[in-house]
């Protein structure tokens, strides 16, 4: 069946394996010249709880996942089944996901998938993976093993899929191999067996029987790189120089400052991690007064005890920090590991009294990279706080791209006070100028001391509570709003595309990017019906810039991932334009291609001012009781089903 | 650091600005202050390599009296504000000032994680016991089933004990000031500056104004009942011994932190003086060791870190 492009899953228990096997395959298959879109979907646990990995692959762009599966590749039942230990079930397994004409790849053996399928064409691959895994091991002298070695079934879970897709297990072996270096490097023989094992035997059995197939790999591989968003943050903050980066351990931003500690030495930065959030934030506002461009990165739980910092921040006029916020689901603790968009006010209004501040919202990974390196030139420039809304999805979303572009980029310090040039003049920090900008001193430096306060001050930093100088004072921090809003161009705030005259406008912002361009492509090939704005950055808010573009639209619709659709609030509040239909999702994942066409088809169709999408699907006010009355039955039905055990490692016993 | 005197001598004005003071008359601070900028003036640091960083309160104006790099912060930050400077550029002086509810009560957890990381730094608590700023409630040293003329009622909370708990946190040079004894203050600043290490120096401090228990009588004897004798002693007027010799020898370190914590629960008369010190890497020798600074280029002044080479990296990832 010919089709653009390839939707793969892989499903096991958090600790089995499913991120090795999939980021394994995703490198092979980029290598190999595809375009690879990964995201996982895990809970907040260490071991046991059901997680699994898509990847989309084809030919052209993709940056979005779809609902269907063409193989689904499960490590135990509860991928197939469901979660059906819980009095109140969480899911209900991934067999319902996969297409017509699809497959199953699983642990032979395994009774009950056809009972789901309900006479739906989908094509079952038993792979008995203990088999491969102890023959694997008995090649190398430990056959023994196979029990403590099951952690290893994810590598012959690997092997079949290769096989059952066609694909050259060849590389596959190569790549599993570049992981084992040194005294390592036999595990990784012996795992490389263990694929090529599983690979002979579904090749053997079930080649040629699943009827998707990966589109023909282009003839001319580019050169791409598969990156993840905390990874193309993590790289933009070295190369915009970052020096400090503070941080208390929070999902899902850690990753990234993890991936930066790696980096210390070769790249000369210190990465602090603080007692909690309140400490991150006002160790990175000294840095930054220290001379030292400085960020730290959490997510919404450790933003809430940032507000503080950010007035620290903004009255004392320090350049920076860059905050970046991994948007979770909330409130409070909420959903740790999914993915929502519901920080954006937050983002905007925390704080006390007026605050400058610039908040953006990259839409992917090469704005992740570019909106990074930004922040620090405009946290030096305007002698601001930088808020970089970013989120689960783009945290975790692992996708093939062309390596970043540097040649660009350029660093700008902004007004540096210079003992120099400044001769037996007095210093002073908070001079009043033109522009709202006072050079600023480095530390250390003969002739630049100065005083700063968290207290409303005059030009020399003393505190003061004049009236005039207090009036200038604030004008002073909040004009500098005005001049970014004039200095930075209108094509780093936000992207348009599509007709301009199009009858429908589109308006999203952060990580629905992707979704909403692959939805659009299918939709509206020709451009002709939808436009597509993306806002990326909310503070200067490009006012006139959107009211131009959507003045004279004639259906206005939002898209975004929190329950208030906080964006066409925002839009309102801005420009005064109220938008026609509010497409919101606030299930704690992310939107899929499938989920947006659905949207713009109702929207566009017979409308409703507020749409809701869960599912793979426009839902009404009762779905979500239903779902979970359908899951206490389906448990009830088939309640006899075994506790997932995760493998331990090699050498401990349970 | 300048320590000996070249053609330039420091004086005590050098480190003093210009500037009006508004603590009330009296007030102990002033004598913290002073012993500050003469600790300065015995170190001979030129001004413009040190920086001063306060919380919020009375303390908290310390900065804007000192003629240095000067920073006035947030309540309970000081230890964070302290440690992002610190770490930007580790060749300044860095001293964190603040008071004791700041240090003890809301800063608390930064207090704690301060002692642990023990970067080169210098803070010195101004405890009075109250919150003067606020009029005058009971902070974290107020002893319990005590109210000064500021508080409704009489404290049922226990008083924290500073010395033992910079002890257990990890601070490696640990002293108890008192603020109107502005010659042995200063000796025992200038001490905690030269330190390599975390240091903490809980000054005990008259409030005049709020705190009419603890007043500048009271610690001088002068008060009825006490004969003219002040509950204040100086260790270093008794063979109390706070040095550790060997900080690799896990017994004597563990010997003197425990004779420290002793001294420190004396409650007849108060010990002043230095209680512990020891000598171990801090944590900017550390980084170093990994290679993470080089205190000979910090980072605040590298040019090189802007000019990165991040192939590597991206070509990690093909």
């Amino acid at each position: 069946m010919p089709q653009k492009s390839f939707s793969w899953m892989i499903g096991g228990p958090q600790g089995g394996g499913i991120n090795t096997s999939a980021e394994l395959l995703a490198k092979v298959l980029s290598r190999g010249g595809y375009q690879v879109f990964g995201n996982i979907e895990y809970n907040s646990n260490i071991k046991g709880k059901h997680s699994y990995y898509r990847l989309r692959i084809a030919v052209e762009p993709v940056r979005s996942h779809l609902e269907e599966i063409h193989l689904l590749v499960a490590l135990e039942d509860e991928t197939l089944f469901g979660d059906l230990y819980h009095e109140w079930p969480a899911h209900r397994g991934h067999i319902h996901e996969v297409a017509e004409g699809g497959g199953i790849l699983f642990q032979e053996g395994t009774q009950g998938i056809e009972e789901r399928l309900n006479g739906r064409r989908v094509h079952l691959f038993p792979i008995p993976y203990s088999k491969f895994v102890e023959a694997a091991l008995t090649a190398v002298g430990k056959g023994s093993q196979a029990h403590e070695y099951r952690i290893m079934n994810n590598t012959a879970a690997l092997g079949a899929a290769i096989g059952v897709m066609g694909y050259d297990i060849d590389r596959v072996a190569a790549v599993i191999k570049e992981g084992f270096k040194g005294k390592a490097s036999k595990v990784g023989e012996m795992n490389a067996n263990c694929a090529h094992l599983a690979y002979d035997y579904a090749r053997k059995h079930f080649a040629g029987k699943l009827e998707f197939s990966l589109p023909p790999a282009p003839a001319k591989p580019r050169k791409q790189i598969m990156i993840k968003g905390t990874q193309a943050v993590g790289i933009a903050k070295l190369k915009a120089g970052c020096g400090i980066q503070t941080y208390y351990p929070i999902s899902p931003a850690t990753d990234e400052s993890v991936y930066l500690e790696g980096q210390q030495s070769a790249y000369k930065l210190v990465v602090l991690q603080t007692e909690d959030e309140v400490a991150a934030i006002d160790a990175a506002v000294m840095a930054a007064h220290g001379g030292v461009r400085a960020s730290t990165s959490t997510s919404g739980p450790g933003f809430a005890l940032m507000p503080e910092g950010l007035g620290f921040a903004a009255i004392t006029e320090a350049p920076g920090p860059v905050i970046h916020v991994y948007q979770r689901g909330g409130p409070s603790t909420g959903l740790p590991t999914r993915q929502e968009q519901g920080d954006l006010r937050f983002a905007l209004y925390a704080g006390q009294g007026d605050i400058p501040r610039i908040v953006m919202a990259p839409g992917d990974l090469n704005e992740c990279f570019y909106d990074t390196f930004d922040a620090f030139n405009y946290a030096d420039r305007y002698q601001v706080p930088v808020i970089v809304l970013v989120d689960k999805f783009l945290s975790g979303l692992y996708a093939s791209l062309p390596p970043f572009d540097m040649s660009g980029l350029t660093i700008d310090r902004g007004a540096l006070f210079d003992p120099k040039a400044n001769g037996n003049g007095r210093y002073m920090r908070y001079r009043f100028t033109e522009s709202g900008i006072s050079p600023r001193s480095i530390p250390g430096q003969e002739g630049g001391m100065f005083w700063s306060t968290t207290d409303e001050h005059d030009q020399v930093g003393h505190i003061s509570e004049a009236i005039g100088n207090r009036l200038v004072m604030m004008r002073k921090r909040m004009g500098k709003m005005d001049l970014a809003a004039r200095e930075i161009p209108d094509e780093k705030k936000f992207t348009f595309s599509g007709n301009p005259k199009a009858p429908v406008s589109v308006v999203a912002w952060g990580s629905t990017k992707g979704a909403i361009l692959d939805a659009l492509a299918r939709l509206d090939p020709e451009q002709q019906n939808y436009n597509f704005l993306q806002l990326r950055i909310f503070q200067p808010f490009p006012v006139e810039a959107v009211q131009r573009l959507l003045g004279s639209a004639g259906k206005i619709i939002t898209l975004e991932c929190n329950y208030s659709a906080q964006l066409a609030g925002v839009l309102r509040e801005q420009t005064g334009i109220k938008v026609h239909h509010r497409v919101v999702k606030y299930d704690g994942r992310p939107f899929s291609e499938d989920e947006v066409v659905a949207a713009l088809e109702k929207a566009t169709a017979d409308g409703g001012e507020e749409i809701v999408i869960a599912d793979g699907r426009v839902i009404g006010p009762d779905y979500g009781r239903q779902q979970v009355d359908e899951m206490v039955e389906l448990r009830k039905k088939n309640a006899k089903m075994n506790v997932p055990i995760v493998p331990l490692p090699p050498g401990y016993n349970r | 650091m300048a320590t000996t005197p070249t053609k330039v001598e420091f004086k005590i004005k050098d480190y003093k600005a210009d500037i009006h003071n508004d603590w009330c008359p009296g007030c102990g601070d002033f004598g913290i202050l002073t012993a500050l900028q003469m600790a300065l003036v015995k170190l001979q640091i030129p001004s413009h390599r040190v920086a001063v960083v306060s919380g919020i309160g009375c303390s908290g104006k310390t900065p804007h009296y000192m003629q240095t790099y000067a920073f006035h912060t947030l309540h309970g930050r000081v230890m964070p504000s302290v440690t992002g400077l610190k770490l930007a550029n580790p060749s300044l002086t860095v001293i964190g000032v603040g008071g004791d509810g700041d240090a003890y009560g809301i800063g608390a957890g930064h207090f704690v994680n301060g002692g642990r990381r023990n970067l080169d730094i210098t803070y010195i608590v101004f405890n009075n016991d109250v919150y003067a700023l606020t009029k005058g409630q009971g902070s974290p040293t107020i002893a319990q089933g005590t109210k000064t003329k500021s508080m409704a009622e009489e404290s049922i909370m226990q008083a924290l004990n500073p010395v033992a708990l910079a002890l257990v946190c990890g601070y490696t040079f640990v002293a108890r000031g008192y603020a109107l004894d502005v010659k042995t203050l200063t000796d025992l600043i200038a001490q905690g500056i030269r330190h390599r290490g975390s240091t903490l120096i809980d000054v005990l401090q008259t409030c005049p104004t709020y705190n009419d228990l603890h007043t500048k009588p009271w610690y001088e004897g002068k008060k009825p009942g006490q004969n003219g004798i002040s509950p204040l002693y100086r260790l270093d007027q008794t063979d109390y011994d706070p040095r550790v010799q060997d900080p690799a020898n896990r017994r004597e370190v563990s010997q003197k932190k425990t004779q420290a914590i002793l001294k420190s629960e004396e409650d007849e008369r108060l010990p002043l003086g230095i209680f512990y010190q020891c000598e171990i890497p801090t944590y900017e020798d550390y980084l170093e060791k990994k290679g993470h600074i080089d205190r000979a280029h910090p980072l605040a002044e590298r040019e090189d870190i802007f000019h990165r080479d991040v192939t590597p990296l991206l070509d990690a990832l093909t």
